[in-house]
């Protein structure tokens, strides 16, 4: 198992390159907590449980991820700036195969 | 005036909790929630969903937590404050603290206990032009008295639960609801969507998917709204736009209370978990300090040591040690008892 760099532009814009573990059943919100990219209480609210959609993220590279459950899908049909690349980071798995993922945190609503 | 020992803001696992630990100590307390039930975010967000890491339950529904804890505390006799949320405190000459909800309701105790969580649950809000202007002029978030919309043409957006059940409701209050979704489906109970399509064909329901709403129109309230859909806009009359696109929790007026906040959360001394204000304790979701883990069994060992430190505060030179309730048992404010049945004993003749 090997770690993973995934590139994750902030609310504000600024570029973010972090390594993380593929071994940990992490996910992408995860890493973004772990990171602090985002400030704590301002994302992953629900915990991961694709409840809140505060960790609505845009997936801008061309990386095969898994799919949308009905609890993604229907959470992000109510959520607001949700775009053709809009994802719930708390339902992508980190794997191996997400290496060089680059995605940009949706405004906080 | 209500009066209370220890105040609690936030009627979550944590707030409830410290009623039984309070309760133990003597001590009453009343809670103070935003939400119209208790249970916070365990009742709120996700009541059917299991916990794993409750110590002693290897699985426990979110819901069952909550009527579990709200039973564990009953005969420590907890007064309810729901559907308020605190809005300003006051420290009196004495150092005690009056606390008023946003509806006026005024606290008066000597303990405060913020157990708020990650903050109150306000709705969220579309991002429509003017939106605020017409809040209580026919925009509303919540539905508080239905009777309101009796007679009136009402247009719902949202696509969950509450979207449909108030439409549903509302259709035989209101003269015409319309209820619009961006999706053609629709993440509610599955008969709640049925009943909705049944009042559709029925015409009791004008549904509109999959669709926005694009505008607000009126001088002083709603008069109508704009809704697109496949990239055309039609204006539909309304006397009340209701979006209900579920709630997200915002520390609110308390971060304006004179604590510290770090990480939109309150700096407490691990010793007590008392913050910066002597008197003002945080526990559970809404504190921070080195080490900090969001755990609902953080929450009960912190609610835990926060009642013994507000015991000696209100009880200065008492002398008081920790009982164990499987050796003195429990008595309830409400005269109960409960304790270990005594063993028999028979002597061996």
């Amino acid at each position: 198992m090997q770690d993973v760099t995934l590139h994750i532009t902030d609310r504000e814009g600024k570029k973010h390159s972090v390594l993380m573990p593929t071994d940990m059943a992490m996910n992408v919100m995860e890493v973004i907590r772990s990171y602090e990219i985002a400030p704590e209480g301002t994302i992953g609210i629900c915990g991961g449980m694709a409840m809140c959609a505060s960790c609505q993220c845009y997936v801008n590279s061309n990386h095969d991820i898994c799919d949308m459950e009905d609890e993604e899908d229907a959470m992000l049909s109510e959520a607001f700036n949700v775009k053709h690349n809009s994802r719930l980071s708390c339902q992508i798995p980190i794997t191996e195969a997400l290496q060089d993922l680059e995605i940009e945190l949706a405004p906080e609503v | 005036m209500i009066k209370t020992d220890i105040l609690i803001i936030g009627a979550g696992p944590t707030g409830l909790f410290t009623v039984f630990e309070a309760g133990l100590l003597k001590l009453k307390c009343h809670l103070i929630d935003a939400l119209p039930q208790p249970g916070g975010q365990c009742s709120e967000l996700y009541p059917k969903k299991p916990i794993y890491d409750i110590p002693g339950f290897p699985e426990v529904l979110a819901g069952d937590l909550t009527s579990n804890l709200l039973e564990q505390g009953k005969q420590f006799q907890p007064g309810f404050t729901l559907g308020e949320r605190a809005e300003t405190i006051e420290k009196q000459d004495d150092g005690s603290f009056i606390v008023t909800t946003n509806k006026g309701t005024q606290h008066h105790a000597p303990i405060v206990a913020i157990a708020g969580g990650l903050g109150s649950f306000e709705p969220r809000k579309p991002k429509l032009e003017h939106i605020e202007k017409y809040e209580d002029k026919g925009v509303n978030y919540f539905i508080k008295d239905p009777e309101v919309y009796r007679d009136k043409k009402v247009v719902i957006a949202g696509g969950g639960d509450s979207a449909l059940d108030w439409s549903i409701f509302l259709a035989d209050v209101a003269s015409e609801v319309t209820l619009v979704h961006r999706r053609n489906e629709f993440r509610g109970a599955l008969d709640s969507v049925e009943q909705v399509q049944e009042l559709k064909l029925l015409n009791k329901i004008n549904l509109i998917t999959p669709a926005e709403i694009t505008a607000l129109h009126g001088e002083d309230k709603i008069e109508g709204v704009s809704v697109t859909k496949d990239g055309e806009t039609q204006v539909l009359e309304a006397d009340a736009f209701i979006p209900l696109f579920g709630l997200s929790p915002k520390l609110g007026p308390i971060a304006n209370w004179g604590l510290e906040i770090e990480k939109n959360a309150i700096k407490v001394d691990t010793l007590d978990y008392q913050t910066n204000i002597p008197g003002i304790y945080a526990i559970g979701d809404v504190n921070t300090y080195e080490g900090k883990l969001k755990l609902i069994l953080c929450g009960f060992h912190e609610a835990t040591l926060m009642c013994q430190s507000a015991y000696k505060i209100l009880n200065p030179g008492k002398k008081f040690v920790l009982k164990y309730t499987t050796v003195s048992g429990i008595n309830g404010f409400d005269g109960t008892r409960k304790e270990a049945p005594k063993a028999v004993v028979k002597a061996i003749g």
